[in-house]
């Protein structure tokens, strides 16, 4: 059965195919990102493997639940009580504001407001790419996760789905280098670019001029510009200004107020013009009106308001130099 | 060439993927040996005619779509370090372990060239030299991995008569 030169010419055939089959994907996926069906079919190939790297870790959560004693299940029942008539209360004066913000929207006929939609899903105890800051969530498609979709934890914006698949997908947090997220100071309404770093500890703001009134200990939230994360979600916290007058901008970190490293639960948002699937209806059909999938694309984007920001800044404030470079 | 080997070449690669992305303390992520290439290349030079540059390939795919890279980017380099094992597989197999895990260490080292240029043509390399750690650990780690490959296809496996 076995012949002495057993397929060798066919092997080296074989990879000559399969490497320009290789560049050909690569240069598919980079340039136009249309191979979701391949990633999707091979994600099912991986979603056993996934499923057994998770599962002691569910087993961990379910046991701590069902073996803990009444006297801490009880003394959690309390606390979440107080917690809830505390955020009841709040909810209460929120609701009013909400219906007098509508009332006052309305009578200066401004768009309303949209609200949005929301799930819990959980974080996949799985490591991926060590140089990457991506994470793997327990929704996909059949729950209506769609590309692009923002996912926020209880403290603020986390990042953005950036794979759907069937039972699972992959979101980029904010924390990764070809991530950038449009924000603004909450303060003063400056407009800025966070742009990840690689580290979880902190992002960038560029092209913010010298005359910029930023502070540390301002607070950033989303400001919808690249209309893919929704409005005033809280970002990050500004930790550091450096200010180096040889530099056209100063140098702005600040740290992601979602808690980036350690959070098992996140929320995923619906923005406006993406619906929720209603659940034990049929799960909606492919989206069709994908606004721009790359976070570059987007940095582009959120680019522009950046250096429309700080030119508006400029001209704010005549003694500033003339000609700041936006180009970088 | 029997039906158990295969199968123990897949339960073990199985295993590989499950420890690519098993999670692990912060400190040890950098130095996470490439479980899959390591698998790939032993079962490439035990059973040369069963797994060969396709398996490597779809393997390396899933590698892609579980790191969330561009889709090719380790299948390529996959393949090619399986390749060569391939073409070498007899010279490889008399050596000794010491001599494979030097082998081993340029066929990984190969592997993490050809996954960052690609990360560099699509404008997110790495900026740190512990990029380069897994081909250390996974060559250091052969030796083990080679005898309890072995050990396992003898065990579970029927011998391959040559």
């Amino acid at each position: 059965m076995q012949t002495l030169f057993l397929r060798g010419p066919s092997a080296t055939l074989r990879m000559v195919i399969l490497i320009l089959i290789s560049l050909a994907l690569m240069t598919i996926d980079h340039r136009w990102k249309h191979l979701d069906a391949v990633r999707n079919t091979l994600s099912y190939l991986l979603y056993p493997v996934e499923y057994l790297v998770d599962l002691p870790i569910r087993l961990y959560y379910w046991g701590e639940e069902t073996l803990s004693d009444r006297q801490t299940l009880l003394e959690e029942n309390r606390q979440l009580r107080e917690m809830q008539l505390q955020s009841r209360v709040q909810l209460q004066k929120l609701d009013i504001l909400e219906q007098e913000n509508e009332r006052l929207r309305k009578l200066l006929s401004a768009t309303p407001k949209t609200t949005e939609d929301h799930l819990i899903a959980e974080i996949v105890a799985v490591d991926v790419d060590p140089y990457r800051h991506f994470i793997v969530l327990n929704k996909g498609s059949f729950d209506g996760v769609y590309r692009g979709q923002p996912i926020i934890d209880a403290h603020g914006v986390m990042g953005q789905v950036v794979y759907v698949n069937g039972m699972t997908s992959t979101a980029m947090l904010i924390s990764d280098v070809s991530h950038a997220i449009p924000v603004q100071i909450d303060r003063t309404g400056l407009r800025s670019v966070a742009f990840g770093t690689g580290q979880t500890d902190y992002l960038d703001l560029r092209h913010i001029p010298h005359n910029a009134d930023i502070r540390v200990g301002d607070k950033l939230i989303s400001s919808g510009l690249g209309q893919r994360f929704p409005r005033h979600y809280p970002v990050a916290i500004i930790t550091k200004i450096n200010r180096n007058t040889g530099e056209t901008f100063i140098g702005v970190r600040a740290e992601p107020l979602a808690q980036i490293d350690t959070s098992r639960e996140v929320l995923l948002v619906w923005t406006h013009g993406h619906e929720k699937p209603v659940p034990g209806l049929e799960p909606p059909a492919e989206q069709t009106t994908e606004p721009a999938t790359d976070a570059t694309t987007e940095a582009a984007q959120a680019d522009e308001a950046a250096a429309d920001s700080a030119v508006e800044n400029a001209a704010q404030a005549p003694a500033a130099d003339e000609g700041i470079d936006v180009s970088e | 060439m029997s039906a158990s080997n295969f199968k123990i070449a897949g339960l073990t690669l199985f295993v590989a993927f499950m420890l690519t992305i098993m999670p692990l303390p912060d400190w040890m992520v950098e130095f996470r040996p490439d479980w899959v290439t390591l698998v790939l290349i032993y079962w490439a030079m035990a059973l040369p005619t069963r797994v060969g540059v396709t398996i490597a390939w779809v393997s390396g795919l899933m590698l892609d779509v579980s790191h969330g890279a561009i889709l090719g980017q380790h299948a390529l380099g996959l393949m090619l370090v399986v390749y060569i094992v391939h073409l070498q597989h007899q010279r490889l197999r008399v050596v000794s372990l010491v001599q494979q895990a030097i082998v081993i260490f340029f066929l990984l080292l190969l592997k993490q060239l050809i996954v960052l240029w690609v990360s560099g043509i699509v404008g997110h390399a790495p900026d740190t030299w512990l990029y380069f750690m897994p081909t250390i650990t996974g060559a250091l780690l052969w030796p083990w991995i080679y005898i309890i490959l072995r050990d396992l296809r003898r065990k579970f496996g029927y011998r391959v008569n040559y």
